[in-house]
């Protein structure tokens, strides 16, 4: 019978191979992203075209903000189901204050405040109510925040902002979108918060382990708070981005976002089991789904077949790390690892 | 003294009652709502409610044994809009087929539904998030593609299958009776066979439930089928009673029932749940449901009230359940 | 920071194979007209509200038929899910392909503006039908039926079914729904006529297109409003819903269904004198004036300017005409369907 845990020696720590470098999950989707764009191209001869490449990233972009928070509050082993209310909540203040005469810088800011106000209630209430689970405490915020978007716009819709405005959706710099660059940018940064921060490390001690991590002096509660403020306020940079490329908005923009958030973190390779993945995949993820619905798109497959092929790529990817995994090494055998989805 | 010590027993049974807090927040909704409009409480309306929240508790007694398991299924919608989309359109090709064949037909695809959720679960190993996100999306694509962008509508289904939802059973409607007799199925599995007991504790604790001989596999594909044949019930109940099937059914309807579930006491982290506390999240949603049109409030204020709702009654129901806990602490140090 | 160091030259890598990629094609950017690619055909792309809608299916077949007729290539598009965002991105990947013509059923009537004004600057026509995008956002409107008349024939014909007194109610789908609100707005004025003094509109709900809440609200509608003499629902779910209650509460006769509703959905109700009559316009002659009109944008036969006129194949004649929100076109009146005729429509849509 095999040991249930394998003690540590000199010899246990490998050799550096490119084979186990490859093997890992994020090559993998970086392989798949190139296998998408060769069948794309093979599909279609509208996709390998610079503009129509870079101009794809404007649709898929605008909820990937979203994903960086999401990674870190995943990997602690929490959920928010909130964030596409969010966007419409602060979006629907945004217009409204501007339309009550605040200027437009103003606006953007009072937009990023709401946002991450709401992240902060959220993050407030799921560390306050220890039994509350982050699923009932964002389901309820969910229905609540876009239900007051409702109280304040109702059926109307607020437009006319003034045309600089519209540069984050449609503008460039230097012929790539703007929202690709701010994008990038945000990508450095979280990245480097995730993996080269203390505050990185906790979340990651978090998420293994929540209680160890307690007893180690890391403190649980406040960075939970934090990172929920962090999705509300990501939540809210989707809503700035998504009203300038519908030059309006109302209360029910972004439905249903969150669940293709999710989708793109656990593409990829975040485990909810907490403590297993990183950004590099989530950021892979991103640009896995977008450009294969772009592509897919390009040759005007129906949305139905579209979904399925999807809900197929998600199984499937999921199904090929867990197989994988079950071969890895590991120096516990993660057999006690609490679940919470 | 015998007679002090009966009604002791009955306030400690009370205290002891977690779900006390639950039902104390309903009854406090119910004349809240009834002060606000009396034709709440009348039969007739009583009776909307009732058949209108008999489909929510069928989904929520079977999601409840997929949380116990610590698992999630974000694929019931999907799995009711399949399932009532292919019973339909078989009741309207065969219109002499008796409505038991259609609903047969219903639970079968919501089994194998189900079973294929509890094998990427059970033997795959992908997260049931992930795995029930997928399947959700695939299942909704089939739907529309089997239905070929059509609908299936009143005129095409026979008489017989819409009396499915409308008939009744001594006197009351059959949706209610279908509710109640699996409720009362699932009460006795969960509390008193083996099996059931068996579905807490891979709950509760996975390792010691392998150290005892439990097979979690085979317990996660059981649970995971379960929900998927209840989820095919619905499906052709669903479309009998609205006498129509789209391809767009009950999107998103898969959050209305975790939230009854969760209301309801079921942890999301495994483990505990009780099923009356189910049924009592499931009518407490069905009330909301009911009474926010009946209230004279503008329909833009009815979702940002059902928000607000929802989360007094979750905080409502913690605190009360950290009452009671505190309340039995404190007896078993007498 | 190896990681880092990687991730980067793999990311170079990856630019440089699109760069060489893109260069060996003879993509000119995107400063082009509409071209029409190889074929030599020319592009109609229809996008309609989301999939799996029988009324949207049959648009978009009298939509192709007429393509088909002139001879060009046909594009059926739609979101999973009803949502502006979805269109935005279909629009997006039109462009791409660089087709001549867009035909659009918008879920919002403003947030399309950007982009199909991005489809404008680039040579691509746009015109909307059915649920109408704003004047900014489109050449010309194919509009099945003056919304006035839409309004008001309802009204005149619930007042018929109730004598002419009682309480009414409205059941609408979404609070935001364009073509909703202009209907219920001229309900709202024809009921101001003196004829209707004794007629009450008590409420308008919104069952949001969805099956479940459309019962709730009829349901409350009726015990709300004990009184109530007829339910006016101007969207296909909500009238069937609305129906179906009426029926299983046997308060057939004593609360009446009318307003706007598929002949499919509806056939049961009608029938059963549920709903005496209600009105509808044939979704596959509004697709097919769509397509003809989309035929003369792309010919340069008309420019969507007040006045132009056009033919569209077997429906004849056509002029586009102002109206406060832009320029129409407009297909007829409403079209009744009652006892006599619905058994022939309820298998065609």
């Amino acid at each position: 019978m095999e040991p249930r845990f394998e003690p540590r020696t000199i010899s246990s720590y490998k050799e550096f191979s490119w084979k186990r470098v490859f093997l890992k999950w994020e090559w993998l989707l970086v392989g798949i992203l190139l296998i998408i764009f060769f069948i794309n191209s093979m599909l279609s001869p509208y996709f390998l075209n610079y503009f129509n490449i870079t101009d794809a990233t404007r649709s898929f972009l605008d909820k990937a903000f979203i994903v960086f928070p999401m990674v870190m509050i995943m990997l602690m082993r929490e959920i928010d189901i909130s964030v596409g209310s969010t966007v419409a909540l602060s979006s629907v203040i945004m217009a409204t204050v501007y339309s009550m005469g605040l200027p437009m810088e103003l606006a953007i800011i009072v937009c990023l405040l709401v946002g991450a106000l709401c992240g902060y209630i959220n993050g407030y209430l799921i560390v306050k109510f220890k039994e509350l689970s982050a699923v009932i405490v964002t389901l309820s915020t969910m229905i609540l925040y876009r239900g007051i978007a409702y109280m304040m716009l109702e059926d109307q819709s607020i437009g006319g902002f003034p045309s600089w405005f519209t540069y984050f959706g449609w503008g460039s710099i230097a012929t790539l979108p703007f929202i690709l660059i701010v994008f990038i940018l945000l990508s450095f940064i979280f990245t480097l918060l995730l993996h080269k921060t203390v505050f990185g490390r906790n979340i990651y001690a978090i998420g293994s382990n929540p209680n160890a991590a307690r007893f180690s002096g890391v403190n649980v509660d406040k960075i939970k708070r934090i990172v929920y403020t962090l999705a509300g306020l990501m939540a809210a940079v989707t809503a700035i981005f998504l009203t300038s490329r519908m030059g309006s908005t109302r209360p029910n923009i972004a439905n249903m976002y969150e669940l293709d958030v999710i989708a793109m973190v656990a593409l990829g390779g975040i485990s909810t089991a907490g403590g297993k993945g990183n950004m590099y995949g989530a950021i892979i993820a991103v640009f896995v789904i977008g450009y294969l619905q772009y592509g897919l798109g390009l040759i005007n497959i129906p949305a139905q077949i579209l979904l399925i092929i999807i809900g197929l790529l998600l199984i499937m990817s999921v199904s090929i790390t867990n197989l994988k995994s079950s071969r890895k090494l590991t120096i516990f055998k993660k057999k006690n690892k609490e679940q919470v989805l | 003294m015998g007679e002090t010590k009966g009604k002791q027993k009955l306030i400690t049974g009370i205290a002891k009652f977690r779900e006390l807090g639950l039902l104390g927040f309903i009854g406090v909704l119910v004349v809240f709502f009834q002060i606000l409009n009396p034709k709440f409480l009348s039969l007739d309306n009583l009776n909307n409610l009732i058949t209108n929240t008999a489909i929510l508790v069928i989904l929520s007694i079977g999601m409840m044994l997929v949380l116990i398991t610590r698992g999630i299924d974000l694929s019931v919608g999907s799995t009711l809009a399949l399932s009532g989309m292919i019973s339909a359109l078989f009741v309207s090709q065969h219109p002499n087929a008796h409505p038991l064949a259609a609903l047969f037909l219903g639970i079968l695809i919501g089994v194998i539904c189900g079973v294929v959720l509890g094998f990427f679960v059970s033997r795959v190993g992908i997260l049931p998030i992930i795995a029930s996100l997928g399947l959700m999306n695939i299942l909704r694509g089939t739907t529309f593609w089997v239905s070929g962008g059509e609908w299936v509508s009143a005129h095409q289904m026979p008489a017989s299958f819409k009396g499915i939802a409308t008939g009744e059973i001594f006197g009351v409607n059959t949706l209610v009776v279908i509710a109640i007799i699996i409720f009362l199925v699932f009460y006795y599995f969960v509390g008193f066979t083996v099996t059931g007991r068996q579905i807490y504790a891979v709950g509760s604790n996975p390792d010691s439930a392998d150290i005892s001989g439990i097979n979690q596999k085979n317990i996660l594909l059981l649970v995971y089928s379960i929900m998927g044949g209840l989820s095919g019930l619905a499906g052709v109940l669903w479309v009998s009673k609205f006498a129509s099937a789209q391809g767009d059914t009950a999107s998103g309807y898969e959050l209305t029932v975790i939230a009854a579930c969760i209301l309801g006491g079921v942890s999301i982290a495994g483990g505990s749940g009780k099923i009356v506390g189910v049924l009592l999240g499931a009518v407490l949603l069905g009330i909301i449901d009911n009474a926010l049109p009946l209230i004279k409030v503008s329909p833009f204020w009815q979702m940002a009230i059902e928000g607000i709702i929802i989360l007094t009654g979750v905080l409502f129901n913690t605190f009360t359940k950290r009452a009671v806990e505190r309340n039995n602490l404190m007896r078993r140090a007498i | 920071m190896k990681k880092l160091f990687r991730s980067g030259v793999l990311l170079s890598l990856l630019c440089l194979i699109l760069a060489a990629c893109s260069g060996g094609q003879q993509s000119s950017g995107n400063g082009d007209e509409g071209s029409s690619g190889d074929s030599g055909k020319k592009k109609y792309a229809i996008v309609f509200k989301s999939e799996g809608n029988p009324y949207g299916e049959k648009q978009s077949e009298g939509f192709k038929k007429a393509v088909e007729e002139v001879g060009g290539e046909v594009i059926l598009r739609a979101p999973a899910q009803p949502t502006v965002e979805g269109q935005i991105s279909i629009i997006e990947e039109l462009i791409s392909q660089k087709v001549d013509v867009i035909a659009i059923s918008g879920n919002d009537p403003d947030a399309l503006q950007p982009v199909l004004q991005k489809a404008m600057n680039q040579g691509i026509k746009v015109l909307s039908l059915d649920s109408a995008v704003n004047k900014d956002s489109r050449m010309v409107h194919v509009n099945q039926a003056d919304p006035e008349r839409v309004g008001r024939i309802q009204i005149e014909a619930v007042a018929e079914m109730i004598n002419f007194e009682g309480q009414i109610a409205i059941l609408s789908a979404t609070s935001q729904a364009t073509n909703q609100n202009i209907w219920i707005e001229w309900m709202k004025k024809e009921l101001e006529e003196p004829e209707y003094s004794k007629m009450e509109l008590v409420k308008v709900a919104y069952g949001d297109d969805l099956r479940d809440k459309s019962v709730s609200e009829t349901e409350a509608l009726l015990q709300s409003y004990p009184d109530l003499k007829a339910i006016i629902a101007p969207t296909t779910v909500g009238i069937a819903a609305a129906s179906k209650v009426i029926q299983d509460k046997g308060l057939t006769g004593k609360v009446i269904v009318t307003g706007l509703g598929l002949p499919s959905e509806m056939a049961e109700y009608i029938k059963s004198g549920v709903s005496p009559w209600m009105y509808l316009w044939n979704p596959i002659d509004v697709g097919y004036l769509s397509g003809y009109a989309a035929h003369a944008l792309v010919e340069g036969e008309i420019t969507g300017e007040a006045g132009d006129k056009f033919t569209a194949g077997d429906l004849g004649e056509y002029e586009v005409v102002e109206t406060d929100s832009g320029t129409e076109i407009l297909l007829g009146d409403p079209f009744k369907f009652d006892v006599e005729n619905i058994d022939e429509w309820k298998d065609i849509y």
